[in-house]
């Protein structure tokens, strides 16, 4: 272990002579601009979805990325002296192989100090799979934690040496599920909705999931099986709901699957009390797209304009954040808008204090080190859930509808007290 | 019993949406030999065409029919006129590549236009009417209408293709394109009306999918297959066999479904694959090879 970390070393000091060698010829071209007298240069790689299934979740990077170029065109100031910091993003198609790809790229052909990404576990694991074997030091975000860690086949014991991560877990979901439901009486009979893929698989596991949980708090789970995505018939699963008389639906599913599903119980009959269903209800837009038949739906909630944090990066609060996000492209807020930006706030904290922000080891020193407010709230590795994942606030809320708009009401902060609620569940009408 | 009944019966309307997926499909393959990979992706832009027409007029999306059906046979037209015709030969690859490449210009043209949100055309209190047959047996009003239609536009293809000049010029064409030719029909109208009669059912298939479930630009490829599934199980070439095997295929899943959720696509896949294996050229095949 000691001869490997050793031999690593050298490898790197090699690689960081010849990146200061190369600033050192390239010195004197800078004279010219005596103002802006910058040795270095750093790069940061990202990587997410923009195209593809899981565009959405990286629909606010142009902005994002945008906000904090304007902010690092005067460069980085670490240790009295001035880096350029250049971010090269890539995009990820919403596939795992293709996230595989572009990282090594990002890796082997541009040479990034640092690699970031976002987006589900098709895009964080992947990448940070690039980045622990090619020892690039890696963040990444917008994953519960449990697929991430455990996709990769993480051991608890001895985690990972390159890549950390921020989000919350499936502990979070499910203890903000509960709390949400016990606001409401209900006869507590859940009709589970778990797809064939990483969530689904993750939510619905009988020892890590959501069955085990909704065991020990008294509620009976109906589970009738995986189902497959982009599905068109869930028939046996309502008739299977109805037979039990569920009042409550749960699982994780995505907005079309979701659709199929609400407007068929519609048809069937089937009309339950609450239904709280991760993944698909994130976006005001499909809210939207469900129409009437969209209110008082719940959905766990990771990030709001109403959350009491800031950003240490430009300043701005969650609500100033949310604000110049529509004023620039005419959209409305989604939840991911506050982990993209916090992903590059993590980043440039993380160079600032890194002892040479070039040297892989050196930074991968500072993420270790890291203790930084965030637009998301605190991001410090302490070791716990486990060595490479720290966790961010989770509640959980209800789409309302007030004069004609939906809005997000926080309706339960038991798991997250920081967090102020915004109103009470009300069952679906 | 009767959830089993009334899960068969909802398999059977969706079968219906299928049918409509593979009519488009089995049309244009029996006419000019093509295998349309973009198929799914004009589904997609049909329902995106009914979202401009439904939000900038006002209308409802039955009724936006009026205008997407012509604007997608319009653009079949044009499509199969201007790129299409240039492609079709001896060699069956050239079109494949191009619809390949079709569909994803689409994806990523709607991505770029329309953004990667999911969308829903409403159609209002019609959604979620339903009526019960009997006990434990409910009929939603848009399923049924979906699989009405669906009939009514099967019959009209069969119809159009036995008792019209356009249906014998598709039938002289199919069975030989130079004798066609020489008997003075221009076959290049001829491919492209075909692609325009596609496309018009494209539109109502596009727009009965885009009230059932939410949309995006990327999920055409998956719609395509079911489409193709129902196709080969019906027969290439015949319209009515087409809707056996979407009602075949519909059916396949809901009672896989019910089996365990995990074999629903499965049962349809398997189905499949056990019709081409035993009946390669489908249950009622119009045309061999």
């Amino acid at each position: 272990m000691s001869d490997f970390k050793k031999g690593d070393f050298k490898k790197i000091s090699r690689r960081t002579l010849v990146k200061t060698g190369i600033g050192a010829i390239a010195a004197p071209a800078m004279f010219a601009l005596p103002t802006q007298a910058q040795t270095a240069v750093v790069k940061i790689g990202h990587v997410s979805p923009k195209t593809g299934p899981l565009a959405g979740f990286g629909e606010a990077d142009s902005f994002i990325l945008e906000q904090v170029r304007g902010i690092l065109a005067k460069g980085l100031q670490n240790g009295g002296k001035s880096y350029k910091v250049e971010i090269i993003s890539k995009d990820s198609q919403s596939s795992g192989s293709r996230a595989a790809e572009v990282a090594s790229e990002l890796i082997l052909g541009d040479k990034v100090n640092l690699l970031v990404g976002s987006g589900t576990p098709d895009t964080t694991n992947p990448i940070s799979d690039q980045a622990e074997i090619n020892e690039v030091p890696c963040v990444t975000t917008n994953c519960p934690w449990q697929p991430y860690f455990f996709g990769r086949k993480g051991d608890p014991k001895k985690g990972f040496t390159w890549t950390y991560h921020f989000f919350w877990g499936l502990e979070d979901v499910i203890g903000s599920f509960l709390a949400l439901w016990d606001t409401l009486p209900t006869n507590k009979v859940v009709g589970g909705l778990f797809p064939n893929d990483a969530d689904g698989n993750a939510w619905g596991d009988k020892e890590r999931g959501l069955p085990p949980a909704l065991a020990a708090a008294g509620y009976k789970l109906l589970d009738p099986g995986r189902y497959q995505v982009m599905n068109n018939d869930f028939t046996s699963q309502i008739s299977a709901f109805k037979a039990a008389g569920a009042e409550i639906v749960t699982g994780n599913m995505i907005p079309p699957d979701f659709a199929t599903f609400w407007s068929q119980a519609a048809q069937q009959g089937f009309k339950p009390k609450i239904v709280t269903i991760g993944k698909a209800l994130l976006f005001p837009s499909v809210i939207d797209s469900l129409g009437e038949r969209g209110n008082g739906l719940t959905s766990e909630i990771w990030w709001t304009p109403n959350h009491p944090f800031k950003s240490n990066l430009t300043g701005q609060s969650c609500k100033d954040l949310t604000d110049a996000y529509t004023k620039a492209t005419n959209r409305p807020w989604t939840q991911p808008i506050g982990f993209q930006h916090a992903l590059f706030e993590v980043a440039i904290d993380v160079l600032k204090r890194a002892k040479n922000p070039t040297d892989p080891k050196a930074i991968l020193d500072a993420i270790v080190a890291t203790n930084y407010e965030s637009i998301v709230g605190k991001v410090q590795w302490t070791g716990q859930p486990v060595k490479n994942v720290t966790k961010t606030a989770l509640v959980a809320g209800q789409w309302q509808r007030k004069n004609g708009k939906f809005e997000l009401v926080i309706a339960e902060n038991k798991t997250a007290p920081n967090i102020p609620m915004g109103g009470k569940l009300l069952p679906i009408t | 019993m009767t959830e089993w009944l009334n899960i068969i019966l909802q398999g059977v309307l969706i079968g219906g949406l299928y049918a409509m997926f593979a009519a488009g499909l089995s049309l244009i393959f029996g006419v000019m030999r093509l295998v349309n990979i973009a198929h799914g992706d004009l589904i997609v832009l049909a329902a995106y065409v009914a979202l401009m027409v439904t939000t900038s007029l006002g209308l409802d999306p039955l009724t936006s029919l009026v205008l997407v059906v012509p604007a997608m046979a319009i653009i079949g037209y044009l499509l199969q006129r201007l790129l299409l015709n240039r492609t079709l030969g001896d060699d069956l690859l050239p079109p494949l590549l191009v619809t390949f490449g079709l569909s994803i210009i689409i994806q990523n043209g709607l991505l770029e236009w329309f953004t990667a949100d999911s969308r829903k055309l409403q159609a209002g209190a019609i959604e979620v009417q339903t009526f019960q047959v009997m006990q434990g047996v409910w009929v939603g009003a848009l399923p049924f209408i979906q699989f009405i239609v669906a009939v009514a536009v099967i019959a009209g293809l069969q119809q159009l293709f036995y008792r019209t000049a356009l249906g014998r010029a598709f039938r002289a064409t199919s069975d030989d394109q130079s004798v066609a030719q020489l008997m003075g029909l221009d076959t290049r109208h001829v491919f492209a009306m075909a692609m325009a009669l596609s496309l018009a059912v494209v539109a109502i298939a596009g727009v009965f999918l885009a009230v059932r479930a939410n949309f995006d630009p990327s999920i055409g490829p998956a719609r395509l297959i079911f489409g193709f599934e129902a196709v080969i199980i019906g027969g290439l070439g015949s319209m009515w066999g087409t809707l056996v095997g979407g009602v075949i295929l519909g059916v396949a899943q809901a009672i896989g479904a019910q089996i365990d959720p995990g074999w629903q696509l499965l049962a349809g896949h398997i189905t499949f694959l056990v019709i081409l294996a035993v009946r390669p050229q489908g249950l009622f095949p119009k045309v061999s090879g």
